[in-house]
């Protein structure tokens, strides 16, 4: 097996990592290198932090290990490699009446990166996590070759699911997909005016797929406007939409200077009349509309971004709209900002769902950044909220333990099933992810 | 698409991830797909992988350019399928030059794998595709092939020999009505070149999968991929040669 001696980044390329890289095309490959050097896998790396990292130490990329093992027509049963997109997925299933139950916000997550973070969607209030459908797992522990299911080896499935990769190398999945009409989906975006009417859009709508988006440089009267977006896939059969554009250079870092974001916000609320609309979409565009452009992380400049991505419960909306109101004071943000409504599914252990509402905003890395994410993780954990371990780049241990109450349950479990801790990546390293007490 | 449907496409050398982008889009024109090469529990998994995307039918069969006895079965089952027969030979070996230099011995397998091997199949296949009067060949060579390099001259002389048996095949099967493809891809982001020093510009097995589609559609005789190949063998290729021996690129 040849390795890469490499640098490489998440997603949001505030965090880096030098080491050895191993991208195994075949099985034997794969168990070739994990013979040399037993290393944590990753995927298209589209985690934002340090959880595809290894320091110093060696990764297996399994993107190559992509192919499709098994698919049941009637029952929507689908069993591939770990490194398939989740957007492949549905490229191909969506025209035969298939699609992913729960869609990552990019199609370039893969099913290894989508289990091992316990994913969620536009749908997570009535389809729950991307775990919640996954009916086997199959894993690599060293040499010994590993299945769990909810039903057999429960606790390492749950240990598995949102686990980070911990309890082995995932090799291939099962997952139930959800029958799909078409190819298209049918949109209806209105528009918020503000922090309230935005939450009482939410609470009202019944739709199936439900995101929205929110203008994190509107203050005062206006704090919290932003466009509701609410999908149900249409019957439509429309051919599938053609590859992405590319962002050829790091952007510079006026490209995100405060005033330019407030302009392309309010353009960007605008768009939609004042009455709403109604629109289809081809599947791929509504899903993952960021995927249009690929490597747009480069938008950002050379010195990346953070995510601040947190859930806080029902009834902390109030502390939720301080924590906006912060944002927005900051003039920090970027125009990428979400919020949503959660439902109490997830898979496992360390899932990131729970009941309530959950907020997302990248801010490119400058003055001021870190101390105001961190400021608002704290204004997270005293509503009773949670920090997603996919976006965070920030937290201390003792944070995200209280935010994860099953922790020490799945450390046990991760404990025995990686006993050398060969599978630490430099998330957990950072948080202590894997100390049992 | 019907075009493909009746047809039976031998992809050797199936495990490499170029061969296997580009039997991905076959596959999902709905082509039968024979896939040919060494490691047959890997080719079965790829062909499940196939079946699933939409392949008419798809088959693991053992084939090793480095063993001639298990070229006749390859092509005996293309013609069991009824229906034209198109090949794509993605073979080829690259040991490091230094490891070359270090066991002369070695020149044999590269070249086997690259060119002899390839070319006594495609020799034997010639027949059946004159006798139908249609399909295709896609033979993979390289740049490596346009001009003998410091770090890589046997591969080279391997993909120049292969590149020239393809010109001379065109020649004879272009007037049966088979088409032949002389694909020369530059940098591919493969297993081959995965943690090579001087990498550039480098392709996706994708991206030279659609440029290998997009080549057949036109007719194409050479192609280089990605495009700009073309422009940077030629300025390597007129380089004089007393001057050119002093370099290492």
């Amino acid at each position: 097996m040849r390795w890469k001696e490499t640098d490489y980044a998440g997603w949001g390329r505030v965090l880096s990592a030098h080491g050895r890289m191993a991208r195994p095309e075949k099985l034997a490959a794969l168990k070739a290198a994990l013979a040399e050097a037993p290393a944590p896998a990753i995927g298209n790396r589209r985690s934002y932090n340090d959880a595809p990292l290894n320091s110093g130490g060696a990764v297996i990329d399994m993107t190559r290990l992509d192919r499709i093992l098994s698919f049941d027509a009637q029952e929507g049963l689908l069993e591939a490699e770990a490194g398939i997109e989740i957007g492949e997925v549905a490229r191909l299933f969506a025209p035969r009446g298939w699609l992913p139950t729960v869609m990552p916000g990019t199609g370039r997550a893969t099913l290894g990166g989508c289990i091992a973070q316990d994913v969620h969607g536009k749908s997570h209030h009535q389809d729950g996590s991307f775990g919640q459908h996954v009916e086997s797992v199959t894993l690599l522990q060293g040499e010994r070759r590993v299945s769990a299911s909810p039903t057999r080896n429960k606790g390492l499935f749950r240990a598995t699911m949102g686990g980070l990769g911990q309890t082995g190398v995932i090799l291939s999945a099962k997952i139930r997909l959800t029958p799909c009409p078409g190819t298209m989906v049918r949109v209806t975006e209105s528009r918020a005016e503000n922090w309230d009417e935005f939450i009482a859009l939410l609470d009202r709508s019944t739709a199936p797929y439900v995101v929205g988006w929110i203008d994190a440089t509107a203050r005062g009267a206006a704090l919290g406007r932003g466009i509701l977006e609410e999908g149900e896939l249409s019957p439509t059969l429309e051919p599938w939409p053609k590859g992405a554009r590319r962002v050829p250079l790091d952007a510079p870092s006026f490209a995100l200077a405060s005033p330019v974001v407030k302009l392309f916000n309010a353009a960007y609320y605008k768009r939609v009349p004042a009455e709403g609309r109604i629109r289809e979409r081809p599947i791929a565009d509504f899903f993952f509309p960021l995927d249009k452009i690929h490597d747009w992380n480069r938008l950002y400049g050379k010195r990346g971004f953070y995510q601040f991505q947190c859930v806080v419960p029902p009834g902390e909306v109030e502390a939720l709209r301080a924590i906006m109101a912060r944002i927005a004071e900051s003039a920090l943000a970027s125009p990428l900002a979400v919020l949503k409504r959660m439902g109490p599914g997830r898979a496992g252990h360390m899932s990131f769902p729970m009941e309530g509402y959950t907020l997302a905003l990248d801010f490119p890395a400058r003055r001021g950044a870190e101390a105001l994410i961190r400021a608002l993780q704290q204004m997270a954990l005293e509503a009773g909220g949670r920090l997603y371990l996919a976006k965070d780049a920030l937290a201390d241990g003792e944070t995200i333990r209280a935010m994860y109450p099953e922790h020490g349950e799945w450390a046990a479990i991760c404990e025995r099933a990686d006993p050398a801790r060969a599978l630490e990546t430099d998330l957990t390293r950072r948080l202590g992810l894997r100390s049992t007490t | 698409m019907s075009e493909t449907r009746s047809e039976t496409w031998i992809i050797l050398g199936a495990t490499s991830s170029m061969a296997r982008a580009f039997a991905r889009l076959k596959a999902e024109q709905g082509a039968r797909l024979l896939l040919a090469g060494r490691d047959m529990a890997e080719l079965r998994r790829l062909a499940g992988d196939m079946r699933l995307r939409g392949a008419a039918e798809a088959e693991a069969i053992a084939f090793d350019a480095r063993a001639p006895a298990t070229f006749a079965p390859v092509i005996e089952r293309a013609e069991a399928a009824g229906g034209m027969i198109s090949a794509a030979i993605f073979v080829g070996s690259m040991p490091e030059q230094a490891a070359i230099d270090a066991d002369p011995a070695l020149i044999e397998g590269v070249v086997a794998d690259s060119f002899t091997g390839p070319a006594r199949f495609l020799q034997m296949l010639a027949p059946a595709m004159e006798a139908r009067g249609g399909g295709t060949v896609v033979g993979v060579g390289s740049v490596a092939g346009d001009r003998g390099r410091l770090g890589n001259y046997v591969y080279g002389a391997a993909k120049a020999g292969f590149a020239t048996y393809l010109s001379g095949l065109r020649n004879r099967l272009g007037r049966e009505g088979v088409h032949v493809l002389t694909v020369k891809p530059g940098f591919v982001d493969t297993a081959m070149t995965w943690g090579l020093e001087g990498m550039f510009l480098v392709a996706s097995p994708e991206a030279v999968a659609a440029s290998i589609e997009r080549a057949l559609a036109k007719r194409k005789n050479t192609l280089y991929t990605p495009f700009f190949w073309r422009w940077i063998m030629l300025i390597i290729r007129l380089i004089p040669e007393p001057l050119f021996k002093r370099l290492s690129i």
